[in-house]
């Protein structure tokens, strides 16, 4: 790597559109917004940045919001943790077939990426409705025992529209990128490490717990990061899914910038969800620095 | 000889207080098959790649036929390089790769077609000439790294370690060929190595680097038979180094008091004083069962502690009394030879004194 | 229970137990069911959309010659197609300024350019409608395609970051020692780009720009809310039909959409498959 004193113009050259880019269209706004949340409404649209801690205050203190925040979390824990239930031994899976399927079945775990987040959702509400497939696959099963002659017709479950769907909505489309970590540090996995257990008498339960799952706690770790944040700020799975049953942080600061123009609580709520990443990303910083630091 | 085609002059690489290179200075000949020779870190190829261009020095300068190299970019200079990974350009094909340097130059088609023609004959690739670096094997993706650099017509060719890659049997044939080729076209050859057998058989002159600094620079039968220190005689073949201290000299001799085989004159030009270290190489050691005869030999006794066979020689270790281990290689003249001795046996150890070195400790 | 120990092959041939095969076959099915369906059932020829009533294209036409749908989904081709061109070039610049120098503050900047990755979707979407509305009062009444700019300068902002991890990625393989070949054969530098590093990294941005390509086109969230009220894109012209209800129309326009990006990104995976690495 050259120094970048040896080579001013062309440093530069490459630094300048991208840097600027960034300030410009990345940066300033969101300096803004973490203004605004230090801001007050002074008109219906005009607000004054006055310092205040108030909209923070608000969002933490007041019941509703504070619920809503709480709901947030666990819902996106829960779902971060069914995520990794389900990723692991797909991730084990494919760490174990040969070359071709494995480029296979990564393809079909990447593929679901490209497909628009909306779409996704969307043919979820297809699924979960009162006239969607679950509910039609049940009535045909309830149907085909013959229990309507014993408890009357087929009452479709309200699949829609509360906690269950938004969370079946975050697993459905968060779980491939919990995948991926998980590949890339079992597929590194020495898998020598695995025969010598079992040859010291381990048993295959054993080894997992005792081999695999720690040796790839750092594509664990990565996993639950990577998904748990942007499930904690998405907003198009609850509004489409959750209606107003079912709501997160997202739709909260949604309705403050798109209707209740209230921009300074808004800018609090999604600074919030930025602090939250800040630290995440922090605490992956620290753990993949120790684990660094004890390998060398 | 002439002007020297490449001068040397003060060179030291600094990275911040490690000196990579540290103050060398040296001259190369015109035609000359000149190795650097020394363990990895000890900045030889540093000093490689200041030649080409590709570091400037913190201090010192290199003159390529007498011009000051200073300022000048590598693209400039009238000198090529094979690379350690032979860079051989992956998306171009055989032809492509050797006819780029001319190309980029500006060379007229028909010069450059006649000139990678030539080239491709040279290294014998004439029938490869459309294959792409991915179907070659490292021994003709070498060939084409060196056509590539030899259709330029530098005036010096250096080579990072080009035999490196190579298993034993092509690295032995493409010393040979290399040998053959610098004879042939009469190109100043700079090659960078850490096998000393490379070095030896190929070179005309060799410096032995280490730490950064050039310890000597030689022929390569001086190199192995008068090294200049304990590092060159330790680093160019086997050595015994045997400590002692001098208690005298008088008429070209020196008298080194040893631990291990008493007091013993030894033939030595020059000062020596205090503490040294007596340096002889195995295969000059004779080993028997017998006592022998000769009166101007150093001799000790002990007995065979180890025997690695190697075919055609085999290297022992002998433990003398007192507990040092001297090795000493013999070549298997007969195939009794190995008949006639046993770990465990005592035997006898001698050799000329005019074989013993008295280095520097 | 002895059936599901006694190992088939193995015993680290994890991927012969039918157990984990038939697990794992259950969550790609239920990672795809929902879009074939939804795929399937575009060419149903049904309104009420649960029972299967004959093949039809004609909501295809439908969606084709409803204006607004259409006049968005040329909005959305003109943002992309433009966001891409500039996030590529800028995004390769950064790759080449991360790869090749050293300087200070060198991991807080790779940590400043890949921020527009790890920031959460509606925090940047809420920035976006602050700068460009209240703000700096962006015009949004200029001509087409002008009245776009604000939502494709947003684009190239999450883009170009995506663009310089994909082509850093690529370039990292790079063996410094064919730059030096090339230089000591003679060739200046901007020779050498051109013959021997663009070549090397021209997989590697391309990828890139198919990926800009389609995070631009699928993006709803950023669009969202940077959008004024009266330029739709694709996305949120869907977004707004989803929400009023489920009709083939829209699994009409939503299997367009997901043709187009899975014909990218089988291209994208083409290209950076080691097969076509020369």
């Amino acid at each position: 790597m050259d120094h970048w004193r040896d080579h001013k113009l062309a440093f530069w050259v490459f630094a300048i559109p991208g840097t600027a880019w960034l300030v410009v269209f990345f940066l300033a706004p969101l300096a803004i917004v973490w203004a605004l949340s230090f801001g007050e409404n002074i008109s219906i649209t005009q607000t004054r940045v006055t310092g205040t801690l108030e909209n923070y205050g608000r969002a933490l203190l007041t019941p509703v919001y504070l619920q809503v925040i709480w709901k947030s979390v666990w819902l996106s824990a829960l779902a971060t943790a069914g995520c990794l239930l389900i990723a692991y031994p797909v991730a084990f899976l494919i760490s174990f077939v040969g070359a071709r399927w494995k480029m296979i079945l990564l393809a079909a775990i990447i593929l679901p990426f490209w497909i628009n987040l909306l779409i996704r959702t969307y043919a979820l509400i297809a699924v979960f409705r009162t006239r969607g497939f679950v509910n039609f696959g049940l009535e045909w099963v309830y149907e085909t025992l013959f229990l309507d002659r014993l408890f009357g017709p087929f009452q479709p479950l309200e699949l829609l529209y509360n906690n269950f769907a938004v969370g079946a909505g975050l697993i459905y489309v968060f779980m491939p990128f919990m995948v991926l970590p998980l590949y890339a540090s079992i597929e590194r996995l020495d898998k020598s490490l695995l025969e010598a257990s079992l040859d010291l008498g381990a048993g295959q339960f054993t080894t997992f717990w005792r081999v695999t799952v720690p040796l790839t706690m750092p594509g664990i770790v990565s996993g639950i990061i990577l998904v748990f944040i942007p499930m904690l700020g998405s907003f198009l799975i609850p509004d489409l899914l959750g209606g107003t049953n079912a709501q997160m942080i997202g739709n909260v600061i949604e309705r403050q910038f798109k209707s209740a123009n209230d921009y300074p609580f808004g800018a609090a709520l999604s600074f919030l969800l930025m602090y939250a990443t800040f630290a995440a990303l922090a605490l992956r910083a620290y753990a993949a620095g120790r684990r660094s630091a004890a390998q060398v | 000889m002439g002007q020297p085609i490449i001068e040397v002059r003060n060179v030291t690489m600094a990275y911040g207080r490690l000196k990579a290179v540290d103050n060398v200075s040296f001259d190369i000949e015109a035609n000359e098959f000149f190795a650097l020779l020394g363990p990895s870190g000890c900045g030889k190829t540093t000093l490689l790649r200041i030649i080409a261009g590709f570091v400037s020095p913190t201090s010192g300068q290199v003159f390529i036929d007498g011009q000051d190299m200073g300022r000048i970019p590598p693209n400039r200079r009238p000198v090529n390089m094979v690379f350690q990974s032979y860079a051989v350009f992956p998306h171009m094909s055989v032809e492509k790769n050797v006819a780029y340097g001319l190309q980029v130059t500006g060379t007229p088609a028909a010069e450059a077609a006649r000139r990678v023609g030539d080239a491709l004959e040279r290294v014998g690739l004439s029938d490869l000439r459309t294959r792409m670096p991915d179907q070659l094997s490292g021994g003709q993706r070498q060939r084409v790294a060196l056509a590539r650099a030899l259709v330029k017509q530098p005036k010096v060719l250096l080579l990072d370690e080009p035999l490196s890659a190579l298993d034993a049997k092509l690295r032995e044939q493409m010393q040979m060929e290399l040998s053959h080729l610098q004879a042939d076209i009469g190109v100043t050859f700079i090659i960078v190595t850490h096998d000393q057998d490379e070095a030896l058989s190929m070179a005309d002159r060799i410096a032995v680097m280490n730490n950064g600094a050039v310890d000597q620079i030689a022929e390569p039968w001086v190199l192995y038979e008068s090294p200049a220190n304990r590092f060159v005689a330790d680093f160019i073949g086997k050595v015994n180094l045997i400590d002692g201290e001098v208690s005298g000299a008088r008429g070209g001799r020196v008298t080194v008091a040893t631990a291990a085989l008493g007091k013993v004159s030894i033939p030595h030009d020059g000062p020596a004083s205090g503490r040294v270290a007596l340096a002889v190489r195995p295969e000059k050691i004779r080993i028997s069962t017998s006592k022998p005869g000769d009166r101007d030999a150093i001799a000790t006794t002990g007995t065979i502690a180890d025997w690695a066979y190697y075919g055609d020689s085999s290297h022992l270790t002998v433990e003398t009394g007192d507990g040092h281990r001297l090795g000493v290689i013999i070549q298997n003249d007969t195939r009794t030879t190995i008949d006639a001795m046993d770990i465990g046996d005592a035997v006898h150890l001698s050799w000329s004194a005019s074989d013993t070195l008295v280095l520097d400790r | 229970m002895g059936w599901l120990r006694a190992p088939a092959g193995g015993p680290l041939d994890y991927h012969r137990r039918w157990w984990l095969r038939a697990y794992v076959g259950l969550v790609f099915l239920l990672l795809y069911a929902p879009i074939v369906t939804l795929v399937v059932f575009s060419f149903n020829d049904s309104k009420r959309n649960i029972v299967w009533r004959g093949f039809t294209t004609k909501y295809y036409w439908k969606a084709w010659n409803n204006d607004s749908l259409f006049e968005a989904f040329t909005n959305s081709l003109m943002i992309a197609g433009v966001s891409t061109a500039i996030s590529t070039v800028i995004g390769t610049m950064v790759a080449m300024l991360l790869w090749r120098f050293r300087f200070p503050l060198k991991s807080a900047y790779e940590g400043l350019v890949a921020l527009p990755i790890v920031v959460p979707e509606i925090c940047m979407g809420v920035a976006m409608l602050a700068f460009f509305s209240r703000v700096t009062g962006f015009p949004t009444d200029w001509p087409w395609p002008f009245n776009l700019s604000a939502i494709t300068a947003a684009h190239i902002a999450f883009s170009f970051p995506f663009v310089a991890v994909v082509v850093r990625a690529r370039l990292i393989g790079f063996n410094r020692e064919l730059e030096e070949a090339s230089r000591d054969l003679g060739a200046s530098e901007w020779q050498t780009f051109w013959n021997v590093i663009f070549p090397y990294m021209r997989p590697g941005v391309v990828a890139g720009a198919l990926l800009a390509f389609t995070l631009s086109l699928d993006d709803f969230v950023v669009t969202f809310f940077t959008s004024g009220p009266d330029t739709l894109t694709f996305p949120v012209k869907v977004y707004s039909m989803v929400r009023f209800s489920v009709t083939p129309e829209v699994n009409a326009a939503s299997t367009v959409l997901i043709a187009i990006t899975i014909a990218l990104t089988v291209l994208a995976m083409r290209l950076q498959s080691p097969a076509r690495v020369g």
